[in-house]
């Protein structure tokens, strides 16, 4: 293998490991580093290199982020003429995956911070400098994207100086794109990331930090090794899930998956065992062998919790069991993505899904239709809130249409999140007056350097799952980030909002709301369904409705005329056609009582914009 | 005939027709239709095949039409055998046919009536331009054996007929109407299009009665369809006129249907009013009720026996193919069992014998059921097993097509 030397050698001394991930802010050039890393190390030729490597889906590398961690293993040899083994563990750039970046810090000692030396740092970068803190990762500075116009290294560096530390003068300057000083962060990490210190004697332990499913070959465990020796044909256990299987195979990416005889303390790559159940090789579990077993556990994670649901239901309800076995397969990719039969009126049989985020959502449905080939309705995305009944029950309710009777109930609670946003300070008024809007409180604003100011609210989660993140793009024009946290319930004075067509309740279109917006919101979202609910052959009522309380109608006036004026002989084939074209069209529209509602109606509510 | 062809199979150099579909001509009446590809300037509104230039390459010609069209005739006639039957109607469409000789015109029917015989009392209608005829035009038809003359009104108002491009002045088509009367013709209809953008309801309610004047056994009225790649999609496209409105063109049906009622002219299918049976177009009937016709001309249409083909659109095409006596088809399609289905429901439920419910399935019938509940079809028909439009449906008819079928 041409460019690749060295790669097939026996265990590497693990003083010449380095263990590493990049954490950057989207768009601050991440990937482009990552693969500048792949062409300077010659892991992969120039010629065969698709831009952004390390993105492997498609959906990563169109959206420009990345989803699932990626480890890869490059040789590099250093200024001191030794050469080392770095892994490079990417991590994903968006506020959705936080819970992924905090599983790949812990295969690390050491991370690089890159910033867009024209941007700055950014919420999201913060955060993420903040787990590898606390995760005791030693941080290598850098500032890219050096070569542009609009670049400020000296404001930036001081930024980047403040956030951790540092001399000013010690952040590395580079451009990703045109390979500048990509050396010299190699060079960086050699000298400044520990190597790792587990005890290549003691009882064999990894942590397995991703997985991935494959039909054939069954759950591919992304794995650290940290003490001991793994090898090929080796009897292992997984402690937690108390799973025992062979080793099938075990070896590295470099990008590719390519099969070695063992890995050892400090290295980073895959093991496959043939088990096809994912439960049974969780991440966050430790491996060790049946041989000489491990008593104790390394640390693991917490399971992720869904943020934000939404009901997920096939277009073609004959689709219901390839929807069902689609899940089933993306859950052993993403254990973040969780799911329950749903049944609706409006819609029939369906799945109730919880995502970390809007994003996470957009990418689950994507992938659900383009490599399941599934025609999928979307619902209105809500969260989970926690309803207290008079009689001390705690019901949690992820459903609008699941709240009960609102006699039986005592105080509904949701959650509320506090949000981190960074933004140069000119902007600070007209987000303080999004928040607002959007019952937000104000918790603390501190400047960052003289023109760059960090705010803290506090917010209702479900404020913030809609439009929030957009329209502080938009109020900033793409300056402002945002990072969150959950920080627990809170009591709010919440009702259920129903929409009526033709004076049946739509289940799939009932949304919980706070009292106060209740008018408005009932207001636009009816307007909305005027506008995407096309004429029918009579006058379909829409009304929003608190309980049996009105809060807004509109009318969607009967069509009159649906008739072509000629059909004669040379018609006759082109009209039938037509005909047969509109009918498919109308079987991708939902029928509700006899009205047929266009699937869009049915996210109407995502263009609620300012009124919410 | 729309200039546009449907995606189809290719036909085959010969012309040939499946045995099947020849099998059983003469059970259905047979007629020819006749394309003439001409106009003297093109409308604005008008996506039809159709050339407004005197030659055209390769030779062809408005004075060398007949003699393609004649030669068409004769392919016909060995496509279809011994079995081909007489000619019960004949249909001059355009473009403009009155802007070929009457001669010319005569002359196609003579060869109609050699190469497979005109029925007794055979319909043979031409569309004509107000413009583009005379009384002697008229006597010359007329006496080559022409019955029935189809005359493009569109309006009374001048500046809705502007719009249109049309060039006749008011009043001419009514006075065509008389001398083609004068001249012998037991049946004349005119043609008229509403929803024109700038036309009032007063000025359609006007249209109407003017050629009420004239005294019609016949009359057509379409909706004004802005089809795309005309001059006049790409003017309303600009916003340098508005887009029809459907609910404008609903009121203008409906006092359409209700001024021709009134005057004794009853609809027999959607956009086509008569005074009586005999009235009513035979020609455009059979296309309705899965009758079998050869379209003769450049993109004509043709169906016999569950085959559609149609002709290729350019006239040089069609008498290039014709002179080296090859078929001028273009594609075909073989409807199968459902498709046929298909076409008699979108087709029977637009006249007024209604559709047979024989055709429909458990859905279809629910569907008409559902249609009588909302006053879209006759409840008494319904009875006697036919689905038959009030005004209502019949301005929803598509629709409620779309249902019927299931």
């Amino acid at each position: 293998m041409a460019g690749a030397p060295n790669l097939y050698r026996p265990m590497a001394d693990q003083s010449k490991i380095r263990n590493f991930s990049i954490i950057a802010h989207i768009d601050h050039g991440k990937s482009t580093l990552a693969d500048r890393i792949l062409e300077v190390t010659k892991t992969v030729e120039q010629r065969e290199m698709k831009a952004q490597l390390l993105d492997s889906m498609d959906l990563e590398r169109e959206r420009g982020i990345t989803i699932k961690a990626q480890a890869v293993r490059v040789m590099f040899e250093a200024e001191d003429g030794e050469t080392y083994q770095l892994h490079l563990i990417d991590t994903p750039g968006h506020v959705d995956f936080s819970y992924e970046v905090s599983r790949s810090l812990a295969a690390c000692e050491g991370a690089l911070l890159v910033v867009d030396a024209s941007q700055g740092v950014e919420a999201q970068t913060l955060a993420n400098t903040y787990l590898a803190i606390d995760g005791g990762l030693e941080l290598v500075p850098v500032l890219n994207k050096i070569d542009l116009p609009g670049a400020e290294p000296e404001r930036v560096a001081a930024e980047v100086s403040d956030l951790l530390g540092e001399d000013p003068d010690d952040v590395l300057r580079i451009s990703a794109k045109t390979g500048m000083g990509v050396n010299e962060v190699l060079n960086r990490v050699v000298e400044n990331v520990p190597p790792p210190d587990g005890d290549p004697d003691a009882p064999p332990r990894a942590l397995i930090f991703d997985s991935e499913f494959d039909q054939y070959r069954g759950v591919i465990a992304y794995i650290r090794v940290v003490d001991g020796t793994f090898r090929k044909g080796e009897a292992i256990r997984a402690m937690a899930a108390g799973t025992e299987a062979d080793i099938d195979d075990i070896g590295f990416f470099n990008p590719r998956m390519t099969p070695a005889t063992e890995l050892g303390p400090g290295e980073v790559g895959y093991l496959i065992t043939g088990i096809k159940d994912v439960t049974l090789l969780r991440v966050g579990d430790t491996l060790t062998t049946k041989r000489d077993a491990a008593t104790e556990a390394l640390p693991g994670y917490q399971d992720v919790k869904p943020m934000v649901f939404s009901g997920l239901f096939p277009i073609d309800s004959d689709d219901y069991p390839d929807l069902r076995d689609a899940l089933e397969k993306l859950t052993l990719n993403d254990a973040a993505l969780s799911w329950e039969p749903e049944t609706s009126e409006a819609l029939g049989f369906g799945f109730r899904c919880g995502f970390l985020g809007l994003l996470h959502m957009d990418i689950v449905r994507e992938r659900l239709e383009r490599e399941y080939d599934l025609e999928l309705m979307t619902t209105m995305p809500s969260v989970e809130v926690e309803v207290e009944l008079q009689n001390g029950e705690l019901v949690p309710v992820h459903n609008p249409s699941d709240m009960p009777d609102p006699t039986k109930i005592r105080e509904i609670r949701e959650p509320y999140i506090k949000a981190s946003i960074l933004t140069p300070k000119e902007y600070v008024g007209t987000i303080m007056e999004l928040c607002q809007d959007k019952r937000g409180s104000h918790s603390g604003m501190q400047y960052l350097s003289s023109d760059r100011v960090q705010l803290e609210y506090e917010l209702p989660l479900a404020e913030i799952v809609l439009d929030f993140f957009d329209q502080l793009k938009s109020r900033t024009r793409g300056y402002a980030s945002l990072d969150y946290e959950l920080i627990g319930l809170r009591a709010s004075d919440l009702v259920k909002l129903d929409i009526l067509l033709s004076g049946d309740p739509v289940d799939a279109l009932s949304m919980v709301v706070h009292r106060a917006k209740a008018h408005d919101v009932g207001r636009v979202l009816a307007e909305k369904l005027k506008e995407k609910i096309p004429r029918q052959q009579f006058d379909v009522p829409i009304q929003a409705a608190i309980g049996s309380r009105v809060v807004a109608r509109e009318t969607v006036k009967a069509y009159r005329k649906d008739v072509v004026a000629k059909c004669y002989g040379g018609d006759i084939s082109r009209k039938r056609k037509l005909l047969e074209k509109q009918k498919r069209g109308k079987a991708r529209m939902k029928q509700v009582g006899r009205v047929e509602v266009p699937q869009e109606a049915f996210l109407a509510v995502l263009d609620l914009g300012d009124s919410r | 005939m729309p200039a546009a062809l449907p995606d189809a199979s290719p036909a085959p150099a010969d012309g040939a027709l499946p045995e099947t579909a020849r099998a059983r001509l003469g059970e259905r009446p047979f007629g020819i239709y006749v394309h003439v590809p001409f106009c003297a300037t093109r409308c604005g509104y008008c996506d039809f095949n159709t050339y407004t230039a005197e030659e055209l390459p390769g030779g062809v010609s408005r004075a060398s039409y007949a003699a393609a069209a004649i030669a068409e005739l004769a392919l016909a006639r060995r496509v279809l055998g011994e079995g081909a039957p007489p000619v019960e109607t004949v249909f001059f469409g355009g473009g403009t046919p009155t802007l070929l000789d009457p001669a010319d015109l005569v002359a196609i029917v003579r060869a109609i009536d050699e190469t497979f015989g005109l029925a007794p009392g055979a319909e043979v209608t031409t569309e004509a331009n107000p413009e583009s005829v005379d009384p002697a035009a008229f006597a010359a038809l007329r006496e080559g054996g022409f019955t029935r003359v189809s005359l493009g009104m569109q309006s009374a108002a001048p500046h809705v007929l502007a719009t249109l491009d049309r060039t006749h002045t008011p009043g001419r088509p009514q006075a065509a109407a008389a001398e083609a009367r004068a001249a012998g013709f037991e049946h004349v209809s005119l043609d008229l299009i509403y929803g024109t953008p700038g036309e009032s309801d007063d000025d359609w309610r006007a249209s109407v009665e003017a050629a009420l004047a004239a005294a019609p056994d016949h009359l057509s009225a379409y909706s004004l369809t802005v089809e795309p790649g005309t001059r006049l999609h790409a003017r309303v496209r600009r916003g340098e006129l508005p887009e029809p409105d459907e609910d404008a063109l609903a009121d203008r049906y409906a006092i359409a249907d209700e001024l021709l009622a009134g005057a004794g002219l009853r609809w027999y299918e959607i956009s086509n009013w008569a005074v009586d049976d005999a009235a009513r177009c035979r020609h455009n009937l059979a296309y309705w009720r899965g009758g079998d016709w050869w379209g003769v001309g450049p993109g004509a249409h043709s169906h016999v026996g569950g085959v559609r083909w149609w002709n290729v659109l350019h006239p040089s095409a069609y008498a290039g193919a014709l002179r080296e006596a090859r078929s001028p088809a273009a594609g075909r399609e073989l409807l199968d069992d459902e498709t046929r289905r298909f076409e008699r429901i979108m087709l029977e439920t637009r006249l007024r014998e209604g559709l047979d419910m024989e055709l429909l399935r458990a859905d279809g019938r629910a569907a008409a059921e559902r249609a009588v509940a909302d006053g879209l079809a006759e409840p008494e028909a319904l009875e006697r097993g036919r689905v038959l439009l009030t005004r209502r449906g019949r301005l929803l008819a598509d629709a409620l097509v779309r249902d019927l079928v299931d």
